[in-house]
C-alpha cells in the first residue's frame, strides 16, 4: 500500500493526474479549482509531469482545446468551478457527443447572481444533462481514487466518454486530508496508456463533427444516451478492479446505518459526513435514521437508489442546488421519477440547504429528521423548503 | 533563439504558376454555392498544404457545405467544434501533437495545423480564442475567409462588413444608409500579437495566395491569413464575376495584399494604377443605394488607409 500523508484535496487531484501521466491540461484560473492547476504547473514546470500546460484564455477555451487535444489521441486534463462550469457547457455538450475521454475536476461552487465564491452544486446540476460521466466524491481519498478511476472508465473502449470528478469546493478543495497515495507502479497496474481508437490523423483522416442532418440526428442522440447508460457496468467493474487492488472498494450509492432506517436523508458530496455525525447522534437516542448517499451521480444509479429506499418510511432529498420554482430542487426531480417508476411512496420532502457556502450544521440535519417525521405523521402536503433561511 | 520567420521561409517550396499542385484535399462534390469565392480560397489553401495537415473548422459555410453526415469532401482530418473557437480547438491539437511526439506515443513530427474560420466566426464570436492561441505561439496557421458578413444564417453584418454595404441587418432606410461602421481590421490586429507571419490574399491572385499559406505554414509559430471571399449569394452579384470582383477589391486598394514577417510590413501588390472605388462598388447590388457623397467618402476612406499602410512598410 502507498503512503498515508496530510495534503490539501486540490493537491492530491493535481497528484492523481500527474499518475496518470496526462499529456494535455488546459487551464484557467476561477475559484475554488485554482489550486489544481497551479499545482499542476508546478509539476510540469518541475519535470515531474511531462505534459503540455496550455494557460488559455478562457474555459471556453479551456473546454475547446480539451477537445481538440482528446481528439488528437492524448490524455487530457482540465478543471474548473461555477461560472467557468457555465461558460463551457456550451462545449462540453458537444465533448461528449464527438466521444472524447476528457476528465475533468468540478470544484463545485454556486452559481451567479449574486455572484458566489462558496460551495453548492449549482455547477453540478447545470452540467446535468451534458452528457459526461459524474461522479461525486464525499472525502479527500476519494477524490484522489476516483480522479483515477474516471480516466479508466472514460477511456475504456467500450464507453468513450467525457467524465466529472466533483469536490466541494473549499469544504472540500482547501481541506487538509490524511489521503493514502498509489505509487506510480500501482497506477500503472491500473491505468493502462490511452490508445485513441480514433483521432485526427493525416495518415487515416476522418471527418469528426460533421452536420448532423434531421435524418441522423436522433439517432446519433440515441446512440449517446445509450452509451452513457452502458457506461455503468463499466464504472462498477473498474470500482470492483481498483478495490481488488488497492483495498478500497467503492459502489454507486453508499448507504450508512440504512439496515433498519425508517427515515433516510438522501444527499450528495462531502456534506454527508457532517450527516453521519448527526446520525450517529440520532440513533443513540434511538431514532431508526441512516444516510444514503450517490457517488454516481450519470448516469444515474436508479436501481441502487430504488434498494436503498424500498423499506424506509420517510425521504429527506437535500440538494445543493435550486431550481427557481420548479417541484422543488433539482435532486428531488431525478429521485421522484425513480421511485414513482418503482412504485415506491415513502413520504419525500425537499430540502434545500447551503446553497452559496451556508453551513449545514450537524443539528441542522437532526432538525430536518425532526421535521420530516413530524410533517409525515401530521399528514402534511410535502412541498420543498429552503433550510435556514434568516427572516 | 527561435529561427526568424524571415529565415524559415527563406527556403520555402513556391508554387509556380507552371506547377500548381494538383492534390485536392478539400474534394470536389462540396454543396458550396455557384460562384462561391470562399471554397475558391479555401480549395487553394489546402492545394498549398497537401495531405499532412489536420484542418479545424469553425461553424459556418464551408462547415456545412463540405461535411453533411454521412457524406465528406474532406481527403484530410478535418475537425468542426463549434463557431467562436477554431483557434483553441487547433492550440489544443497541436499541443497534443507536440507532447505525443516528445514523449514517444506518435511519430509524426511534420504535421501542419490549420483553422479556418469565416469573419464572424474570426472578427467577432471567434475573436478571443484567435487572440489567445496567437498569444500563446502555438505552431499553426489561421486562415480567415471574409465574405464580409454572416453568409450562413442570412448575409447579416459582421464587424467586417464594409461601410455602407446592405445586409439583412444593416438595411439602408430613411436614418440609415446600410453598415454604419468601418471594416475591422484583423489583420492588424494579428500582426499587433507580434506572431511571426502576417498575410492578406485574394484568390484572384491564386498564386500568391497559395504561397503566402506556404509560408504561414512554414513559419515555426502562429500564422495568420486574412483571404477576402467574395459572396455572390450575400453580395447580390452575378456567380460568374466573383474573381473578378476579388481582383477590383485589390486593384481599388480597397483590400490591399501584403504581408508582415517578424513584424515588418511590405505590400505584395503595389497597384500603381488604382481604379476608383466605383468600379468595385458597382459590381455588386449590396452597394447600389450608396450616393455619390457615401462613395466618395469611401474613396477618401481608402486612400487614407492606403498611406497608413504605406508607412507602415516603411522600414
Amino acid at each position: 500500500m502507498g503512503k498515508r500523508v496530510g495534503i490539501e484535496v486540490s493537491l492530491a487531484v493535481s497528484h492523481a493526474v500527474m499518475l496518470a501521466d496526462v499529456d494535455v491540461i488546459a487551464a484557467y484560473p476561477i475559484t475554488p479549482q485554482t489550486h489544481i492547476v497551479e499545482h499542476l504547473s508546478e509539476l510540469v514546470a518541475d519535470g515531474l509531469l511531462d505534459a503540455e500546460f496550455i494557460p488559455v484564455e478562457s474555459e471556453h477555451s479551456a473546454m475547446s482545446t480539451s477537445v481538440g487535444a482528446s481528439a488528437a489521441g492524448a490524455r487530457t486534463f482540465t478543471a474548473t468551478s461555477s461560472q467557468g462550469l457555465a461558460l463551457m457547457v456550451e462545449i462540453m455538450y458537444i465533448a461528449s457527443s464527438l466521444r472524447l475521454p476528457i476528465v475533468m475536476a468540478v470544484a463545485n461552487r454556486a452559481l451567479s447572481g449574486p455572484i458566489s465564491i462558496w460551495n453548492d452544486h449549482g455547477d453540478m446540476m447545470l452540467s446535468r444533462d451534458t452528457g459526461w460521466i459524474q461522479t461525486v466524491a464525499e472525502n479527500g481519498q476519494e477524490v484522489f481514487d476516483l480522479v483515477l478511476h474516471a480516466y479508466r472508465v472514460a477511456e475504456d473502449p467500450r464507453v468513450m466518454l467525457p467524465m466529472i470528478v466533483n469536490l466541494d469546493g473549499f469544504t472540500l478543495s482547501h481541506m487538509i486530508e490524511p489521503i493514502e497515495f498509489l505509487s506510480q507502479e500501482e497506477v500503472n497496474k491500473y491505468l493502462r496508456p490511452y490508445r485513441a481508437p480514433i483521432r485526427m490523423d493525416p495518415e487515416n483522416p476522418i471527418t469528426m463533427g460533421p452536420v448532423g442532418m434531421p435524418e441522423v440526428y436522433t439517432e446519433a442522440k440515441k446512440a449517446q444516451d445509450e452509451a452513457l447508460k452502458n457506461s455503468k457496468k463499466v464504472i462498477i467493474e473498474a470500482w470492483k478492479e481498483f478495490g481488488d487492488l488497492f483495498g478500497r472498494y467503492y459502489s454507486p450509492v453508499e448507504t450508512y446505518r440504512m439496515e433498519d432506517a425508517e427515515t433516510a436523508i438522501l444527499i450528495l458530496g462531502s456534506l454527508a459526513e457532517t450527516a453521519m455525525t448527526a446520525v450517529d447522534k440520532m440513533r443513540d437516542k434511538g431514532k431508526k435514521v441512516g444516510i444514503i448517499r450517490p457517488r454516481l451521480f450519470r448516469p444515474f444509479p436508479a436501481d441502487e437508489i430504488v434498494e436503498a429506499v424500498k423499506n424506509v418510511k420517510n425521504l429527506a432529498v437535500i440538494d445543493r442546488a435550486v431550481a427557481l420554482n420548479g417541484m422543488g430542487g433539482p435532486l428531488s426531480f431525478e429521485i421522484r421519477s425513480v421511485l414513482y417508476d418503482a412504485n415506491l411512496h415513502p413520504y419525500l420532502k425537499n430540502y434545500i440547504a447551503g446553497l452559496g457556502g451556508r453551513d449545514v450544521t450537524v443539528d441542522d440535519f437532526s432538525d430536518i429528521v425532526s421535521d420530516i417525521e413530524s410533517c409525515a405523521q401530521k399528514g402534511v402536503k410535502p412541498e420543498y423548503t429552503i433550510v435556514n433561511v434568516r427572516e | 533563439m527561435m529561427e526568424s520567420a524571415a529565415e524559415a521561409i527563406r527556403n520555402y517550396e513556391k508554387i509556380k504558376a507552371s506547377k500548381i499542385p494538383r492534390v485536392e484535399p478539400l474534394t470536389n462534390g462540396h454543396r458550396a454555392c455557384q460562384g462561391c469565392g470562399e471554397v475558391l480560397a479555401l480549395r487553394l489553401v489546402m492545394k498549398a498544404l497537401g495531405h499532412n495537415v489536420i484542418v479545424v473548422s469553425a461553424t459556418g459555410c464551408m462547415e456545412i457545405i463540405s461535411s453533411p453526415y454521412p457524406q465528406t469532401a474532406w481527403e484530410v482530418p478535418w475537425l468542426h467544434v463549434a463557431f467562436e473557437n477554431a483557434a483553441a480547438v487547433a492550440s489544443g491539437v497541436e499541443a497534443a501533437y507536440k507532447v505525443m511526439n516528445r514523449k514517444g506515443k506518435i511519430n509524426q513530427p511534420d504535421v501542419t495545423f490549420l483553422a479556418y474560420g469565416g469573419d464572424g466566426g474570426t472578427a467577432d464570436i471567434g475573436l478571443q480564442s484567435l487572440s489567445g492561441a496567437l498569444e500563446r505561439g502555438h505552431n499553426f496557421l489561421y486562415v480567415c475567409l471574409d465574405n464580409e458578413a454572416y453568409m450562413n444564417t442570412g448575409i447579416q453584418r459582421s464587424s467586417s462588413t464594409p461601410y455602407g454595404a446592405m445586409t439583412t441587418t444593416s438595411p439602408p432606410g430613411k436614418k440609415s444608409i446600410g453598415q454604419m461602421t468601418w471594416k475591422k481590421n484583423v489583420a492588424a490586429i494579428a500582426a499587433a500579437h507580434e506572431i511571426p507571419y502576417v498575410a492578406t490574399a485574394s484568390p484572384a491572385f491564386h498564386i500568391d495566395l497559395m504561397n503566402k499559406v506556404r509560408k504561414g505554414a512554414t513559419v515555426k509559430g502562429p500564422a495568420y491569413i486574412h483571404i477576402f471571399s467574395p459572396c455572390p449569394t450575400g453580395w447580390r452579384c452575378d456567380p460568374s464575376v466573383s474573381v473578378e470582383v476579388a481582383r477590383l477589391v485589390v486593384q481599388t486598394r480597397i483590400f490591399p495584399l501584403y504581408e508582415v514577417v517578424d513584424g515588418k510590413w511590405r505590400l505584395t501588390n503595389k497597384v500603381k494604377h488604382p481604379k476608383p472605388v466605383i468600379e468595385y462598388l458597382k459590381t455588386q447590388r449590396r452597394f447600389r443605394h450608396l450616393t455619390e457623397k457615401e462613395i466618395n467618402k469611401i474613396q477618401q476612406r481608402v486612400d487614407k488607409e492606403w498611406e497608413d499602410l504605406l508607412k507602415r512598410c516603411e522600414y
